[in-house]
Formats: C-alpha cells, sequence, structure tokens
C-alpha cells in the first residue's frame, strides 16, 4: 500500500462524485422543467409536497439508518418547523386590517400578541427557527436522554411519548396556537399569493432545491470519518467509548440535525399544504416516517427519498380507492418490509436484485472474491488447475 | 381539605391500578424478550369488545346476565392470548434480537387489529377461516413429503395465492348471495358501550363523596392478577422457566429449557393480562377501534419508570405515575398551595388532563437523569454487555 | 527502576450482595507484561472492567499514572492511554479493516474535529502499516463481518495498536485460534511489551508459557499468588484453587508422591 496508490483512491473518489453530482444536477432539472410538463397542478403539488417529506425521511435515515437510534418523535420536529413558518405567515397582516392580531386570536379574546409571536415578525429569524427551533428541542432531549445511555427501545418508546406531550400542549393552548385547528389560511409570502399556482410552483422548486442541498450535507455527513463513526456508533456503541470517544456528543449531534431537516420539511409541507397542525404530531406519523426510510433502504440516502415518494405516492392512490381497508395495506407494509425487505429496496436492489436479473437473462452468478486475490499470481494459478 | 387529599390518593391509585394491570403483560414480555409490543394497546382493545360481546350474549338471560362480566374476564384473557400466541408464533419469533424491527413490525400488526374490529363481518371471517384452511391444511400435507425443503418455496407460491384467491372469491359469492346480512360490520369504526353489571352501579359513600364500586372492582381485580402473577412466576414450575430465560436464555437452553414454548407462553400471558385489562377498561367508559391507542404511552413510561425485570419496579411505577398524573390533573396542588399564588399559578397551568402528562413527561425525563435504569435496576456484569 | 502504571488497592466490587472482586491489590510497573490467569468467575473481566471505567468499585481506588480513576468516564480513560480488546472480538462489522483502523487511530476524538477533519495522511500510513502486521491487507475494503474469527481477533489487536494506549488490556486473545495464529499473537504481544505496559488475560496454558514473565492468579475476586510461571505453577494454593480441595486433601494424605497431577495439566484442559 503505498501512497500513491492512496491519491489514486482520490482521484477515483472525485470522479465518481463528479458523476454523482451531475445525475443528482440532471434529476432535479427534470424535476423543476420537464415535470410540470407533464402533470397536473394538482399532482405538481402532491409530487412537491411528498419531496418535502423526503427530506424529513433523510434526518430519519441519519439516525436511524446510519446511527441505529430509532426516533419515534420526529413529527414533533416537523410540527415545530411548521408552525415556526406558519406563525410568520399569520403575522402577514394588511396594515388596514381592523386587527393587528391573527384572526384566531380575536375568537379567544386575546388582545395581545403573545410575547413568543412577535420575533416572527421578522423574516430572517423565522428562516433560523423553523430550523433552529427542533435542533435546539431535539438537543435538548437527546443529551438528556444519552447522557444517561437510555438507547434502544427505551429510546424509540421516549421519542415516542414526546410526541404525544407536544401533542397535548399544543391542542391545549387555543390561545396561544388554536388549538386543535392549527394554523391555515395564510395569505401572503412576499407579495405573493400562497395559494395560488405561480406561488406554489415557486415552492415545489425551492423544495427541489433543499431537498438536493440536504441530500448534499447527507452526503458529506456520512462519508467521512464521522460517517464511519455513526455506523460504528450502531454496530457497537460500548466498544466506542472503549476507542476513547465520547458517543453523547455525536448523537446530540445527528439527532440535531436530523431534527432540523424535520422542521425544513415540515416547513415546506406547510407551504405546499397550507395548514399546520397539532395531528402531524399524532404516533403514526412518526412512525410513517420510519417505515418510508425502511421500504426505500436504511442507511442509503437514496433509498430514503425513493421510499417516501413510493409510499406516498401508494398511500393516495390506495387511500383514494380503497379507503375502508388501507389500514391493512399500510399494516401489511410494516410486516411485509419488517420481515422479507429488511433492507429495503435499495438494498434488495444491491444485494440481490442485480443476481436476480442476471439470473433471468440466463448469466452465471458471478460468486464474490477478495478483489486483490484476483490479481495474485499465485490464487490465479490454483484456481486454474483447481477448475473453478 | 381532607377529603380531596383522600379523593385525590383514591382516584390516583385507580387510575395507576389500570395502568399497571396494562402494565404488567408488557412488562413481562419486556423483561423476558427485550420486545416492546406496540400491538399492547391493541390487544387490550380485543379484550374490551369481547366484554362487549359476552355482555350482549348475556342480555337474554335476566338476573342471570349480571354476571356476565365473569365471564367476560375468562374470555377477554382467552381472546387475547390467543390473538397473541399467533402474532408471536407468526411474527415476533422471527424478530427476536432485533427489537427496534419488532417495534414496527407489532406497529403494523396494531394497525391491522384497528381496521380489523372496524370492517370485521361475517365474510371477512369466512374468507380468513377459508384461507387458513386452505393455506395452513395445504401446507400440512406439503410438510409430510420427504422431498419437503426441495419443493417448499415451490408449494408456498402456489399455495398461497391459490388459497387466497378461493377466499376472494367465497367472500364475493357470499356477499352477493346473502347482501347485507353477512356484509354488516359486526361492530363498525363507532364506540361501543358496555354497562357495568348493576351491582357495580354507584359507589360507596364516604362523607358527601362517593367511591364508585367500578373503580374498587378494577382495583380489587388489579391486586387478583398481580397476586396471581407473583404466584404464578415464583411457585410454579413454568414460572421459574419464564424467570430462568429472563436472566440468562442461553445458559437457560442449554439447560434443556424449551425456549421458544417459553417465549410463546409468556407472550401468551402477557396478552391475555391485556385483554383482562381491556375488559376493566371497557367498565369506565364506551370502547373504541382507537382505545388500546390511549393507553399504549402511558403503559410503556410505567415500563421505563419501572425498570426491567422485576415485578415490584411496575407497581411502584404503576402507583407513581397514576397518582402523580391524577393529583396534577385534578388541581389539588394548586388548591393546597393556595396561599402562595405563584405557586398556585404554575400548578393551575398544569391542572388540566392533557396538561398533567406533560408535567408527568417532564418528570419522568427528570427521574431518568437520577435512575436511568427504572426504580429498581438490574445489577451485575451481565447488564449493557 | 521503573514506576508503577497502575496501583489498586483494596478493590472492592459489589453486585446485589455478591462479591465480584474482594478486597483486591495489584500493581503493574511501566512496559511490564503481566499474564493474569484463573478459575471462571474468579473476576478477571470485572478486574477489566473497573480498570477501563465500565464499573465503578465499591471501595477502593485504582490508579494509573498516579491518577484515581473513579471520576472518568470510559472515553475519558481510554484517552488517559488504557486500551482494551474483548474477550469476544469486537470491531465494528459493517465498516472494513481499514475504517476500524482509522476509527482507532484518530487522535482528536472531539465531535467537530471528527467531522471537519479529514484524516492525516501520517495516521494513513499507520494504517497502511498495521494492515501489514495484522496481514489483513487483501482483505483491508471488505466488511468486517465477512472476516473469520481469527481475523477478527487481529483485527481488535490492531485497533488496540493503533489508538497507542500506554496500557493495554487484552482478554484472551488467543481463544478460538490456530495453533498457527497463537504463536504469532504471542510474539507480537512480545514485540509490543517492548514499548507498552500489558496486561492479558489468558486460559491458554501453552501460550501463557510462551509470553509470560510475571504471572497473577485471581481466585474468588482476590489475589490469589504472584510470581514467575513455575512458581505459580508450583503453588499448592494454585493447584488446590484448580483442583478442587477435596482431592488436593486427599492427595496430600493418602498418597503425597503417586498422583500424577500437576497444576499444568490441570490448567490447560
Amino acid at each position: 500500500m503505498t501512497t500513491a496508490q492512496i491519491e489514486r483512491g482520490g482521484v477515483g473518489i472525485s470522479r465518481k462524485l463528479m458523476v454523482e453530482a451531475a445525475i443528482v444536477l440532471g434529476i432535479m432539472l427534470f424535476l423543476i422543467f420537464v415535470l410540470p410538463l407533464l402533470m397536473s397542478d394538482f399532482r405538481l403539488n402532491l409530487t412537491g409536497r411528498f419531496l418535502a417529506l423526503s427530506i424529513a425521511a433523510l434526518g430519519i435515515d441519519l439516525i436511524w439508518g446510519f446511527t441505529g437510534m430509532l426516533s419515534l418523535g420526529h413529527g414533533v420536529f416537523f410540527t415545530l418547523g411548521g408552525y415556526a413558518l406558519a406563525m410568520y405567515l399569520k403575522l402577514q397582516i394588511p396594515a388596514n386590517a381592523s386587527s393587528q392580531l391573527p384572526e384566531f386570536m380575536g375568537l379567544y379574546g386575546v388582545t395581545e400578541l403573545p410575547w413568543f409571536w412577535k420575533p416572527f415578525y421578522s423574516f430572517p429569524i423565522t428562516a433560523l427557527m423553523v430550523v433552529l427551533l427542533p435542533a435546539i428541542v431535539a438537543a435538548i432531549l437527546g443529551y438528556l436522554i444519552f447522557r444517561n445511555r437510555i438507547r434502544g427501545v427505551y429510546f424509540s418508546i421516549l421519542t415516542q411519548a414526546t410526541t404525544i406531550i407536544f401533542f397535548n400542549f399544543f391542542n391545549g393552548q387555543q390561545k396561544l396556537f388554536n388549538g386543535t385547528n392549527g394554523l391555515t389560511d395564510f395569505k401572503t409570502l412576499f407579495g405573493l399569493e400562497v395559494s395560488k399556482p405561480g406561488a406554489q410552483y415557486v415552492f415545489y422548486v425551492l423544495t427541489i432545491l433543499f431537498l438536493a442541498a440536504t441530500y448534499a450535507l447527507s452526503r458529506w455527513l456520512t462519508s467521512g470519518r464521522f460517517g464511519r463513526l455513526l455506523v460504528a456508533i450502531r454496530d457497537d456503541e460500548p466498544r466506542v467509548r472503549f476507542t476513547g470517544y465520547n458517543p453523547t456528543g455525536f448523537k446530540v449531534l445527528v439527532f440535531a440535525i436530523s431534527a432540523a431537516f424535520a422542521g425544513l420539511a415540515g416547513a415546506l409541507f406547510t407551504l405546499q399544504t397550507g395548514i399546520i397542525s397539532p395531528n402531524s404530531m399524532n404516533i403514526a406519523f412518526s412512525i410513517e416516517m420510519v417505515i418510508w426510510v425502511a421500504v426505500g433502504g436504511r442507511a442509503t440516502l437514496v433509498g430514503a427519498i425513493l421510499g417516501t415518494l413510493v409510499v406516498n405516492f401508494a398511500k393516495s392512490n390506495l387511500s383514494e380507492k380503497f379507503p375502508d381497508i388501507w389500514l391493512f395495506f399500510q399494516g401489511a407494509l410494516f410486516l411485509l418490509v419488517v420481515l422479507f425487505l429488511p433492507n429495503g429496496i435499495v438494498g434488495w436492489l444491491r444485494d440481490r436484485g442485480l443476481d436476480t436479473f442476471q439470473n433471468l437473462t440466463g448469466k452465471r452468478k458471478r460468486s464474490m472474491t477478495y478483489p486483490s486475490l484476483e490479481e495474485d499470481p499465485e490464487v490465479d494459478y490454483e484456481r486454474k488447475n483447481t477448475g473453478d | 381539605m381532607l377529603p380531596s387529599i383522600l379523593d385525590g390518593i383514591f382516584n390516583g391509585l385507580s387510575i395507576g391500578s389500570i395502568l399497571l394491570m396494562a402494565a404488567l403483560g408488557l412488562a413481562i414480555v419486556f423483561g423476558l424478550m427485550g420486545v416492546i409490543n406496540m400491538a399492547h394497546g391493541e390487544l387490550m382493545m380485543l379484550g374490551a369488545y369481547t366484554t362487549y360481546v359476552v355482555q350482549n350474549l348475556f342480555k337474554p338471560l335476566g338476573i342471570f346476565s349480571q354476571t356476565y362480566i365473569f365471564f367476560a374476564l375468562i374470555m377477554a384473557f382467552i381472546v387475547a392470548a390467543l390473538a397473541g400466541l399467533i402474532l408471536e408464533r407468526g411474527v415476533i419469533r422471527y424478530l427476536y434480537g432485533r427489537p427496534l424491527e419488532t417495534l414496527l413490525a407489532t406497529w403494523g400488526v396494531s394497525l391491522m387489529l384497528q381496521q380489523f374490529v372496524r370492517s370485521v363481518n361475517w365474510v371477512l371471517i369466512a374468507g380468513l377461516a377459508i384461507f387458513c384452511l386452505l393455506y395452513f391444511g395445504g401446507m400440512w400435507f406439503v410438510k409430510k413429503r420427504p422431498d419437503f425443503d426441495v419443493i417448499r418455496q415451490k408449494a408456498i407460491a402456489l399455495l398461497l395465492p391459490l388459497s387466497a384467491a378461493v377466499a376472494v372469491a367465497v367472500g364475493v359469492f357470499l356477499s352477493q348471495t346473502f347482501k347485507s346480512a353477512v356484509t354488516q360490520p359486526w361492530f363498525g369504526a363507532q364506540n361501543v358501550d358496555v354497562t357495568a353489571p348493576k351491582w357495580l352501579q354507584g359507589g360507596l359513600p364516604i362523607g358527601n363523596y362517593q367511591l364508585p364500586y367500578t373503580r374498587m372492582f378494577i382495583m380489587v381485580l388489579t391486586a387478583l392478577c398481580v397476586a396471581g402473577i407473583y404466584f404464578f412466576l415464583n411457585k410454579t414450575a413454568w414460572g421459574l422457566r419464564i424467570r430462568s430465560v429472563t436472566q440468562n436464555r442461553n445458559m437457560s437452553a442449554c439447560l434443556g429449557i424449551p425456549t421458544n414454548k417459553v417465549d410463546a407462553l409468556t407472550f401468551a400471558l402477557g396478552s391475555g393480562l391485556a385483554g383482562i385489562a381491556g375488559c376493566a377498561v371497557s367498565l369506565l367508559g364506551s370502547v373504541g377501534p382507537n382505545t388500546g391507542q390511549n393507553y399504549i404511552v402511558n403503559t410503556f413510561m410505567v415500563v421505563v419508570v419501572g425498570g426491567v425485570g422485576k415485578l415490584v419496579g411496575t407497581i411502584a411505577g404503576a402507583m407513581v405515575i397514576g397518582l402523580i398524573d391524577y393529583i396534577l390533573g385534578a388541581g389539588i396542588l394548586a388548591l393546597l398551595f393556595a396561599q402562595i399564588p405563584p405557586v398556585a399559578e404554575f400548578f393551575t397551568f398544569f391542572a388540566t388532563t392533557s396538561m398533567a402528562k406533560v408535567m408527568v413527561f417532564l418528570l419522568i425525563v427528570i427521574f431518568l437523569q437520577y435512575k436511568p435504569a427504572g426504580l429498581f435496576p438490574q445489577k451485575g456484569r451481565t447488564v449493557d454487555a | 527502576m521503573s514506576e508503577k502504571i497502575l496501583e489498586i488497592e483494596n478493590l472492592t466490587v459489589n453486585f446485589d450482595g455478591f462479591r465480584a472482586l474482594n478486597n483486591l491489590g495489584f500493581s503493574l510497573d511501566t512496559g511490564e507484561l503481566r499474564v493474569i490467569i484463573g478459575p471462571n468467575g474468579a473476576g478477571k473481566t470485572t478486574f477489566l472492567d473497573i480498570i477501563t471505567g465500565k464499573t465503578k468499585p465499591t471501595e477502593g481506588q485504582v490508579r494509573f499514572k498516579g491518577r484515581n480513576l473513579r471520576p472518568y468516564a470510559e472515553y475519558q480513560i481510554a484517552e488517559m492511554g488504557i486500551g482494551r480488546k474483548f474477550q469476544t472480538p469486537r470491531v465494528y462489522l459493517n465498516l472494513s479493516p481499514r475504517e476500524n483502523l482509522e476509527l482507532a487511530c484518530n487522535r482528536v476524538k472531539g465531535v467537530f474535529s471528527t467531522l471537519f477533519k479529514r484524516t492525516p495522511s501520517p495516521e494513513k500510513r499507520t494504517v497502511s502499516g498495521l494492515l501489514e502486521t495484522i496481514g489483513l491487507v487483501p482483505k483491508a475494503d471488505m466488511k468486517a463481518n465477512l472476516l473469520s474469527h481469527g481475523e477478527k481477533q487481529w483485527l481488535e489487536i490492531g485497533m488496540l495498536v493503533a489508538q497507542s494506549p500506554d496500557l493495554l488490556l487484552v482478554d484472551e486473545p488467543v481463544a478460538g485460534l490456530t495453533d498457527e495464529e497463537t504463536e504469532r499473537t504471542g510474539e507480537l504481544l512480545i514485540s509490543l511489551a517492548q514499548s507498552h505496559s500489558i496486561i492479558v488475560i489468558e486460559h491458554d496454558m501453552e501460550f501463557v508459557r510462551q509470553i509470560a514473565r510475571q504471572v497473577t492468579v485471581l481466585h474468588q475476586g482476590s489475589v490469589l499468588c504472584e510470581g514467575t510461571i513455575d512458581e505459580v505453577q508450583n503453588d499448592p494454593k494454585v493447584i488446590e484453587v484448580y483442583l478442587g480441595k477435596e482431592e488436593v486433601q486427599h492427595e496430600d494424605d493418602m498418597r503425597p508422591m503417586s498422583y500424577p497431577v500437576s497444576a499444568e495439566d490441570a490448567i490447560v484442559t
């Protein structure tokens, strides 16, 4: 192993990266310019929503797929991001309106804007809060849980309890957040009328740009030493400790980043649906996010995005056609993926799909060998002589 | 002042005993297999629906019908235990050692169970029965052949779609011939009501306050269940086996304990307890497909607070959570501190059912900072290997 | 005169009334290679757990280079320079041997330096060198879960070296290895002993004989005796522990000379 070899490896990697970037760019251009021609506004809006959801799925993939922590509480972060943006939108009140408060506050007899609404007059602060608020909540929660080495199933059910808690809290505070009804009926953003198709197309493009950015960020996080450490934490956390790393910091950071992703997804989703309510903090939604990643293939970033799109399109089609028994499908999906497709679609394609395809086309399956053994003349000689 | 404190303690313990009953089965299963069963709430719901069915069956029996509750308890236990057994044999045993996947799979099962009680009707039952008969019967025949291992894949590929098709065809035929007589859902999506037997209605008057008999009944029932489980685990051969597998699975297997039977038995037992809990819950209010969801998170918290592997932890955890939950939610603390306005204000803010849950969760997280492994943690080298 | 790298005084560990370690005293010179043997349940692994901070002592203290280790967490103790190899090999199965070694080799183990800094080339060279030492060059870039048991053992020893600790704790390094591999492991440990202090826990007496200078025997949580391998093997207390009391008494009483069993035979089996 010489330095020359290492450097050659480096060149190879950067060329691979270029190819990947080109593919991503191609897909982005297709989504932005071609897809709108092929789809109705309604379908395009749906696609935009699902692309927003796949940002959250990337976050789930970071902590579950790579780090091995199953969060059942990402709905909270998603909703916090959504609320942050929605509060800004609700404060876009025309100067000549009779009340300078969001209209629901009038119904509950609120006369003065609560203090924590005030920062949301400013767009930069709002934009920051969309990602910071979920990240901070996740960091605090994560720190309190991880520093005591609570992990595995315990972590999952604590995050699940978090969703219930936030759900109860937001539901109970009519005066502050309009309770169960959530925030809706947005008017304008930077002078754009939010509900018009033109504005919606802008949001669609925005979603694609953010998805690409979060994908790139995730790629960077998971490729280097940091990514390897995440996998190490997943494989054997105590061992990581004995190697001299403190896993708590790593886990808090990655949990916070993934919460920020969910927050961003929530904000973009809110823009495209026009409503955010505590309903997105019910238990089911957070678990659904996990199953998107599971279907696509965990620990593969492409799988997270692909899975989100596949499951959600299937859901919107099937639940339209069979509203009565949709839950059967969904329950079966959970079971089938966990039992028969543990590595998801992408994992299956990677591990088996190629072989199966080659079998179908009649080519012989190639058995795996050690790459450098193949170049070894001795091994080669043996192979010839033993007729393998 | 005193009555309100008494009221707080009684109601708190009553909530705690429901939590305990629901968490008991969960805790035993979790202790044994490290598996959190997300469908536990749905097993409770099955128990509640069983109670409803038994009640309706007993209605024509006149005065005798008032004893339905005892039969309902037994039936609820059996139905839930059977469902649990199927769940364990059909799904969970393939996922041992993968607790997070088990979580997802059992969530899938819980969704299916919810939908099942919504849409269950004669057609569905007939279809399911025919499918099981054909598929498992067919597999049974195939299994007898000596070359079973070779043709297994093919047999499944043939039998599965075939029996499914037959079942669907029969279902369609039935629903076309008998129309709404068989397609009518048994329960539907609406909630159903279980009325407590007459002798459980009303309450024991203490001063100007009444202790409802149903709640006292539930507390007694819980005490009996705990005593029964304690006896079973500590005094019977199978209890000993369960405890030994809980402590060291590999060693137990080496000593010839059939661990898969122990797993199945424990899971069925835990599920049966969920059924009894469901029966108890049905006395308190109406029962719907989502009944289980309301209890599930609280019971998880009981397991987290109580720690794994010890009955006393679960009992203490359930009672403490129940007490704090009720005392906060009913605003009793706000009353107590009425003289100190800021404190009173603080407690008034949390004095609703939902806000009390927020507070309880915060307290649990604080508690875990000092006792991360719960009230009664296990010690030794095996912990966190 | 070499100074003590590790000193342990009056160490007691209590698990719910069971004393896994009982009033144990132990010390290790800098640069020494010490082998610890003892029957099952003697507290050998708990002993390592205490040193690495996984378990905290009920009483007594452990001093590493003069510092009491009680207040430190495992990762801090590891950073101070104590490395551990586990009884069953614990490597990161979904990473390649090269990545395993790189993680262990990383000098600055904070969150942000791990995130933002690239692996410096001296570290890369160290890793390449180590891969050659442990004979995993051909398999350097495939997942570690495809390695054989022996290769995993070696990889973990390699990770331990990559960490370059001052004190190496090695728990049964040759369990499940072939004789040849055992021999090579012994050579590796001896060569490491030139620059490190090492504690080895081992059952295989052949191997102990190959590497050991000083041997400590643990029994029921305390040190039974210490000395060279020959001293230890002929120590009547050790024979008693390994063969059982009745039998030894029997031997003493009835036919002291003709009973052929020595401690070595007993321990090897």
